[in-house]
């Protein structure tokens, strides 16, 4: 018998070596098929580029917008027959024409298409504050190789990350403070080289790395009288080993995701950490910000991926001595490095798990009469520990939303079978249309273990009064994740803001602080005079033994109000209490920036802040990492 | 008080003074005569008529069977269950349920819709109804849970609601009732299908009852399916006068939302009061000491001659739903029941108990502002200063006079502005002929008819009931004029006119009176503000920065307002006197009611009430000593039975000096 495994252990490990192999003389070969259906709905990058090459160039302005999110081709509009459409060519929804999107959009909203908000359309460069140079600083790095640039682009391209007022004042053309220079190392020698120069100097280093942000906390402190400098991580995108016998790869800490798991998959791997931000965010975010992956039911969260990290700080360069799993040596190092926002120093390179990469994918979702009963059951998933890679429970408002983003079909046939579903759901099973909610679920595996996963899901879900639903709901669920950033610039364009916001909230409390929070945001939006019935949606989408993260969109129509955007921050921050009072955390993944900052005392502790603190003080003592984040 | 009052509350921003005095007035209300239709349409239609409430903000409502079961299967009382018990507390929790829970049907409330149109419809001239309030509560009750919170004046408030409700196509309220009503044969099922659910009285430390019944209140909350009414009050006020709320229900029912269970709940005060209240004299029986007859249906078939007497009108007042969310804001953290589990037993916080007694005496505050008083209110309060007979032509000009101070005030009158004066007043006080007569232009208070000849205890006795009834709808009024008198009476005692020393004595007052009056703990400020604005209100006094000064013209109002605390405070005095008689070391509330109306009888008879050492000077500033007094087993209920058998003299007095002159 012995022998009989270890036949088939060989024969697998021969297979996984064939298609490295195979992934590496096909590096430069169009992988049509090869692609797993998961990358269906992000962005399709060409695969003819060579391995090495970026999808992120210096000049970041040249691919993306300066003052939205995404790439520069993709935006949603209204066409001249006023019909929704997406352009370029990138997503799965590009082209496409969306039939619903402007009767859900006007209304959702109470909008209309006549009146626009039409964003400044260039920047205008000499609004923006001349640099703040240090001349020996800038001569030294000029010495020591280091590219720079204090080009007012760039700069004011590495002023922000993309919370509402920052993305707003953008548009409205209004620049704040800008960093003064961009510097772009190439290797972890030339962070060090930074970093002793910054030292020297008494600069504000800031680093940068997808600028995804959404916790303000890329903006400069104004009270900040030093010359700031940006440290762009995203020429530092390297992979610079895989390790096949541990399961590891070992990477530049400036590589986006999207690059990271493309090249991984072209050797047979993935790391299976996709934040909904993947397209744009760097490995060293996720780790500063302690981020969490869609998956991360099958592969974990950002600190149960990490095995090493190596950071620069001003005392010095902080890592462990080995690769061990897991180590009894004090309170772990990693936990002062994660999460702490590029206040203690930048990190270079990082050790992460790999996994091979999943035989077979499948979509899939389940619709619940109503939201309490989805709750349940995904309540009921969390406690059989049977989750699959990704569980997600939309709420109703959050189903007609998706709904909206259906494009054309382009059958009868298909339409006379959404007809006959949606008749099948409401009418022959009762469920009311403006109760009912829906689960999106992501199964990965063996082709054999996926279908017994799903089908023990699915008989969970039934007795929880839910239906199956069919994979393109599914699919189409996880599609408006990484839409949704782009249809925000949409709203803007029609007198609509909006952000989304997160927690993490214990099981028991989860309907009570959805209900709660939602009222919360219709209530303070109606008190402080906004004309119209604001958006406010949830859904959960993670869960936990022990509870589940919860994410709520928001946003309204700001028509006759005076000042937008305080009423808009106002109603996030009476928002964010309601949440502390029910129960819910601070931040699950996006961290606490300088947006949150107000209530960390209340979340950690006096004394937990000061520890904080004191840690801060000894690795950073002048402060040179002064983007004033988190304490 | 560090915080404001409720947004309900709220005027609009107020910035001159004369605006804020003007706040004091009530505003008005448009009632209507919910009989009237009665009277024209069958009553039969009525009851049959379709009856389809709105739906409410909650599920819709979940059967009496399946609202048990939630309840048993509530992880709070398994906590509990296996805290107290084992296996046989589930049983008994289950018996514990069955006893208590209601059975709520459309028919029963049919059925009970019939039989209170033919009741009232008998009793009542009129059941006044604010339809603009009814309006609010509709719009409440679609918004968040809403908590009823009538005054409880009389039997028949039991279900006037409910009547009310149903009448005006609103969910039916679930009703906290006492335990002695379930025990009244078939009666008890009526109204327990009606939606009453019975609690035990005093149920001290059994857990697994509280347990129960908390779970089982905040189970109605939660869902939210139809309206809970309970008496903050605790009990039916015996002198008409408001209580000081009794908590244990209002925990349970605020719980949800410091929980985070429901975003929000409106606590609607309603205010019922009468013109005449059918068991006045029981109640005035009760109180000199003959117990209370056991509710019983019996009984209740017997008292059916009291259908034949004429009760003039009813008015209910529904007061404007207060939020709880707009209360608790800054107030208390919600964030309390973070780090444990929601449903572990446990008592409330400190914080949680302050927040919820302030609130519950803001409600009873509320039903105090949102009561509408019969001109009769007015003129008992001059009939018993008194006592021994008046001109009618000078009680009907007092009245008159009184009419315009209590309008200040903010008082809410019933007075027919189609009429005559004169015959206003004469016709509410001729329904109450069974307390004064009006005989040759002279005012008496009757004195019950009984055989010749008579102790001097029974005559006493006999004039007593009277006494105490005319006290009783005086109290009814109490509320307008408390905070006023109370510091016409600080001005009294105070040497000079700061205001300084007025609001300390004022303070010591109220202290004093926590049990007596209804008081919002800490907004001390407040009720003193209103006070001194009341009295400028009425020309009274004159403010200036840091003085207060009774005004020459209106010196009559100053002495007529101290004189309404009057009998309290002499009351308190007799009381503390008897405290300090060494034979009291040791009692027991049981024995020391009797023995204090044993001592005032005996003051009474001797013809001098008011036997303390009167000084006018040196008062001594308030002590610690003072506030033991208050201890709850010494708190002395019927404390207004003032009886003045000689001649009414005048007799200013004061607190703090019987207080520290006190032993104890």
């Amino acid at each position: 018998m012995a022998s009989n495994t270890d036949i088939s252990e060989r024969q697998r490990i021969a297979a996984r070596r064939l298609r490295v192999v195979a992934g590496h003389l096909q590096k430069c070969v169009q992988g049509e098929g090869a692609g797993v259906s998961a990358q269906a709905c992000k962005t399709e990058t060409p695969r003819s580029s060579p391995a090495k090459a970026t999808s992120v160039p210096k000049r970041r302005q040249d691919i993306m917008k300066w003052n939205g999110w995404g790439y520069s081709d993709s935006r949603f509009l209204f066409n001249k027959k006023g019909q929704g459409e997406f352009t370029g060519k990138r997503y799965r929804l590009s082209g496409m024409i969306l039939p619903s999107l402007k009767d859900w959009f006007e209304a959702t909203f109470g909008t209309s298409l006549q009146h626009k908000t039409p964003a400044t359309p260039t920047l205008n460069v000499s609004a923006v504050p001349p640099p703040n140079l240090v001349e020996p600083f800038v001569e030294e790095l000029k010495v020591a190789g280091v590219a720079a640039s204090h080009d007012p682009e760039g700069r004011v391209f590495r002023s922000h990350g993309h919370c509402l007022h920052e993305i707003f004042a953008l548009r409205e053309g209004r620049i704040g403070r800008v960093p003064d220079l961009v510097v772009w190392p190439n290797c972890h020698n030339d962070v060090v080289k930074i970093v002793e120069l910054a030292c020297k100097y008494n600069v504000c280093l800031m680093p940068y790395g997808g600028g995804t942000s959404v916790s303000s906390a890329l903006e400069c402190p104004l009270e900040e009288t030093r010359s700031v400098v940006s440290l762009d991580t995203s020429q530092m995108n390297r992979i610079l080993w895989i390790d096949e016998k541990n399961l590891t790869v070992h990477v530049e800490a400036g590589i986006i995701g999207q690059d990271l798991e493309r090249q991984l998959n072209e050797s047979g791997y993935c790391t299976g950490h996709e934040p909904d931000s993947m397209e744009f965010s760097s490995l060293g975010g996720w780790v500063a910000t302690r981020a969490s992956g869609m998956k991360k039911n099958i592969y974990g969260n950002i600190e149960d991926l990490v095995v090493h990290i190596k950071m620069v700080t001003p005392r010095g360069v902080i890592e462990k001595s080995c690769q061990g799993p897991r180590m009894s040596t004090g309170p772990d190092i990693h936990h002062f490095i994660m999460g702490s926002e590029g206040t203690l120093g930048v990190v270079t390179e990082v050790t992460m798990k790999i996994r091979p990469l999943p035989e077979y994918q499948k979509y899939g979702s389940i619709v619940f009469p109503n939201f309490q009963q989805g709750v349940s059951c995904l309540r009921e998933v969390a406690r059989q520990r049977c989750a699959p890679a990704s569980i997600r429970l939309m709420d109703n408002e959050q189903f007609q939303f998706g709904h909206a983003l259906k494009p054309q079909v382009s059958s009868i046939f298909t339409s006379f079978l959404d007809g006959l579903k949606k008749f099948y759901i409401t009418k022959f099973k009762g469920f009311e249309p403006h109760h009912l909610c829906v689960a999106t679920l992501l199964f990965e595996g063996d082709r054999e273990k996926v279908l017994q996963h799903e089908k023990q899901v699915y008989d969970i879900a039934a007795k929880f009064g839910g239906l199956a639903a069919g994979e393109d709901n599914g699919q189409r669920g996880y599609m408006l994740t990484f839409v949704i950033a782009y249809l925000r610039d949409l709203g803007m364009d029609y007198y609509v803001i909006g952000e989304s916001f997160e927690t993490s909230v214990p099981w028991d409390r989860v309907l009570d602080l959805c209900r709660n929070v939602k009222e919360r945001i219709v209530r303070e939006c109606k008190e402080r005079g906004v004309q119209f019935p604001p958006f406010s949606t949830c859904r959960v989408t993670q869960t936990y033994d022990a509870g589940a993260c919860v994410y709520f969109y928001f946003a309204f129509n700001y028509r006759g109000l005076a000042d937008p955007l305080h009423v808009y921050e106002r109603v996030e921050h009476e928002a964010r209490e309601e949440i502390l009072a029910n129960g819910g955390s601070l931040s699950h993944h996006h961290g606490v920036g300088k947006l949150r900052k107000e209530w960390m005392r209340e979340a950690v502790s006096t004394v937990g802040l000061g520890m904080l603190q004191s840690v801060k003080e000894y690795v950073d003592p002048n402060n040179i990492f002064g983007n004033r984040n988190l304490l | 008080c560090s915080g404001s009052p409720p947004s309900t509350m709220k005027r609009p921003v107020r910035k001159k003074k004369k605006n804020r005095l003007l706040s004091s007035r009530a505003e008005p209300a448009s009632f209507v005569d919910i009989l009237e239709e009665r009277r024209r349409g069958s009553d039969i239609s009525h009851a049959l008529r379709a009856f389809s409430p709105p739906p409410g903000c909650g599920a819709p409502p979940p059967s009496p069977s399946a609202l048990n079961k939630m309840v048993l299967e509530s992880q709070h009382l398994r906590y509990v269950v296996l805290e107290v018990r084992d296996t046989p507390g589930q049983e008994e929790a289950a018996a514990l349920l069955d006893e208590m829970s209601q059975n709520l049907q459309v028919t029963f409330i049919r059925l009970l819709g019939f039989a209170l149109s033919k009741i009232f419809t008998r009793l009542f001239r009129r059941i006044q109804v604010n339809e603009d309030g009814l309006a609010r509560l509709q719009q409440a009750t679609q918004e968040h849970p809403v908590i009823l919170m009538p005054n409880h004046r009389s039997y028949v408030d039991f279900l006037v609601l409910s009547y009310i409700m149903f009448t005006y196509d609103l969910s039916i309220p679930v009703i906290a009732a006492g335990i002695p009503l379930m025990g009244m044969s078939l009666i008890g099922e009526i109204f327990r299908r009606s939606g009453a659910f019975f609690i035990r009285r005093a149920i001290g430390s059994d857990k697994l009852y509280w347990a129960v019944l908390s779970e089982y209140v905040r189970t109605i909350v939660r869902t939210g399916f139809a309206p809970v009414e309970f008496y903050v009050e605790g009990l039916r006020s015996r002198t008409l006068k408001s209580l000081t709320p009794k908590m244990g229900m209002m925990h349970m029912v605020l719980e949800p939302f410091l929980k985070g269970e429901v975003y929000d709940l409106s606590l609607v005060p309603v205010s019922i009061s009468y013109d005449r209240v059918l068991e006045e004299s029981l109640l005035a029986h009760e109180l000199l000491g003959v117990p209370k007859p056991r509710e019983t249906t019996r009984g209740l078939l017997k008292a059916r001659r009291v259908l034949e007497q004429d009760y003039g009108s009813m008015h209910v007042y529904f007061g404007n739903p207060v939020s709880v969310r707009e209360l608790a804001k800054g107030r208390i953290g919600r964030g309390q029941y973070n780090l444990v589990p929601r449903d572990l037993p446990g008592r409330p916080s400190e914080e949680s108990q302050a927040f919820a007694s302030a609130a519950a005496h803001r409600v009873v505050r509320l039903q105090e502002r949102g009561t509408v008083l019969s001109p009769w209110s007015l003129t008992a309060l001059l009939v018993l200063q008194r006592p021994d007979g008046t001109r009618w032509d000078l009680l009907a000009r007092d009245t008159l006079w009184l009419r315009g101070i209590a309008l200040q005030l903010g008082a809410r009158l019933d007075w027919p502005a189609d009429l005559p004066d004169l015959e206003v007043m004469s016709s509410s006080m001729a329904l109450h002929r069974s307390v004064v007569r009006c005989e040759e232009g002279c005012v008496w208070l009757v004195e019950e008819a009984g055989p010749e000849p008579v102790t001097q205890e029974e005559g006493v006795f006999r004039r007593a009931s009277a006494v105490l009834m005319c006290a009783s709808y005086r109290n009814q009024a109490l509320h307008v004029f408390t905070r006023p008198a109370m510091v016409a009476v600080a001005m009294g005692t105070v040497p000079g006119h700061s205001q300084e020393d007025i609001y300390r004595h004022f303070c010591f007052l109220r202290d004093l009176f926590a049990n007596e009056f209804v008081f919002v703990p800490g907004c001390g400020p407040q009720d003193f503000e209103e006070g001194c604005s009341g009295l400028q209100q009425c020309g009274a006094v004159s403010a200036t920065d840091h003085e207060l000064k009774p005004t020459e013209e209106e010196r009559d109002t100053i002495v007529f307002l101290s004189a309404i605390l009057e009998p309290f405070i002499e009351t308190y005095q007799v009381v503390f006197r008897i405290l300090c008689d060494e034979r009291l070391q040791v009692f027991t509330e049981k024995s020391f009611v009797p023995a204090v109306r044993a001592d005032a009888m005996k003051l009474l008879i001797s013809g001098n009430p008011v036997t303390l050492r009167r000084d006018t000077e040196g008062y001594l500033p308030p002590t610690p000593t003072c506030c033991k007094l208050q201890c709850p087993n010494i708190y002395f209920r019927q404390s207004h039975c003032r009886i003045h058998p000689g001649s009414c003299s005048p007799t200013p007095l004061c607190g703090p000096q019987v207080a520290t002159s006190s032993p104890i």
